[in-house]
């Protein structure tokens, strides 16, 4: 067991002592257990799963950010975290919908590379919560 | 009787004024709840950003460079001065502005310059010898994630391009409602941390490298550290307001009430001479 923290600027979504995570980390998927060595990552867009204490797994759609984990204590700073049992499948499809039409709108502006951003997270939190 | 109306009139428009000032505590109450949530809940992310910088800087040996860290010869240093865009507040902010002035007055006008946010500060400074560069005056104590990110834009590429050499943060910290203090901050260049001796950190693994987290996590941070600065300032102005409006409301409660003590006085002194006109009347007949 250690210790899982994920925040986001706007709170702290998650703390809780877990088994095992696996993360979504920026050159692929990684797993960390207890006494993990020390490691600092940063984050792409995908799904965090949590094994917790009583054996119940728990998912969460990341939308990037940077992982930490030293001495048995994992902080993960996401730029937002939602667990996918409360994504809303039908407002997720329509804001996929929008990102899409946004980057379609930016094409070739400066704001090309945060709404290509945008698309990748909308595009992320529909298929963690699809496969709940 | 002149007397009787005319205090009749005063306690009118002090319950009138009371009331507005009601009116005002309970809005700034209300917005003082949200954002008072804002600052609290904004402030892990930040702190433990804060430790993973350190421990990143602490862990990688190999010397990291990026323009945030920077040191210069500091031949200009910027104040970014957090006011807020509407008064009666209480003294939230003369306190912003006197601290201001004295960081000002320390320094050569000349090597100094001001962004002003929130308009109090900016009208009181755009009359004096000091250069104001940028001026944000609309966020109306709501924290607004496209003005928060221009601001951040603006600073930091300010910075790099070595328009200025330091950037200090000058805003009201909210502990509580009835504590706030005011902070002054440096904000960049960001001082890298020293490791710390006696720690050890341990070999870190690093994914992809320590210089792509660095680029990745310190624009990030100079993002979350203004937002937080942002939020504890507007947390702050609400609270401040909302002091200010309960003593305004309990200060007019008490005049109501002693005006109308003066007027029931003045009333009954009326009756008192009205019967003793009637009484003298009635005896000037009887003789």
């Amino acid at each position: 067991m250690f210790r899982l923290s994920v925040v986001t600027p706007e709170r702290i979504v998650y703390e809780e002592d877990v088994v095992s995570i696996i993360a979504p980390g920026d050159v692929g998927y990684l797993g960390i257990m207890s006494n993990h060595a020390p490691i600092i990552t940063s984050m792409k867009p995908g799904k965090l799963s949590v094994k917790d204490g009583s054996g119940n797994e728990i998912k969460i759609a990341v939308s990037g950010g940077f992982m930490e984990n030293s001495s048995n204590t994992c902080t993960i700073l996401a730029d937002s975290a939602e667990f996918a049992d409360d994504i809303d499948l039908e407002r997720a499809r329509e804001s996929l919908e929008r990102a899409k039409q946004r980057v379609r709108n930016a094409a070739g502006e400066i704001d090309t590379p945060r709404a290509k951003e945008a698309y990748e997270r909308a595009k992320n939190r529909l298929k963690v919560a699809k496969k709940k | 009787m002149a007397t009787l109306r005319d205090i009749l009139r005063r306690i009118n428009s002090v319950k009138s004024t009371r009331q507005i000032t009601k009116a005002m505590k309970m809005v700034a109450a209300a917005q003082l709840r949200k954002a008072q949530i804002q600052a609290e809940q904004s402030r892990p992310y930040a702190e433990k950003m804060s430790d993973m910088l350190g421990h990143l800087s602490a862990a990688s040996t190999d010397k990291l460079s990026h323009p945030y860290f920077e040191k210069r010869d500091v031949k200009k240093q910027t104040l970014v001065l957090m006011t807020s865009d509407r008064g009666l507040c209480g003294a939230f902010n003369s306190n912003m502005i006197r601290r201001a002035e004295k960081w000002l007055s320390e320094r050569d006008p000349e090597k100094t310059e001001l962004v002003c946010v929130g308009r109090r500060g900016h009208l009181y400074f755009r009359k004096r010898q000091w250069t104001i560069s940028e001026v944000y005056n609309d966020f109306n104590a709501e924290m607004k994630f496209t003005m928060v990110r221009g601001l951040v834009d603006y600073l930091t590429n300010r910075f790099v391009d070595g328009q200025t050499d330091e950037i200090y943060l000058l805003y009201t910290k909210f502990i509580s409602t009835a504590k706030t203090i005011p902070t002054l901050e440096k904000y960049l260049n960001i001082d890298r941390p020293e490791s710390e001796e006696g720690k050890a950190v341990g070999a870190y693994i690093f994914e992809p490298t320590p210089d792509a987290i660095f680029s990745n996590l310190l624009p990030r941070y100079a993002l979350v550290r203004l937002q937080s600065a942002l939020a504890d300032s507007f947390a702050s102005e609400h609270a401040t307001r909302m002091m200010a409006m309960t003593l305004a409301t309990n200060n007019a409660g008490e005049m109501i009430d002693a005006l109308t003590l003066k007027y029931n006085k003045a009333r009954q002194a009326a009756i008192t001479t009205e019967i003793l006109e009637v009484v003298g009347g009635a005896e000037a007949l009887k003789a």
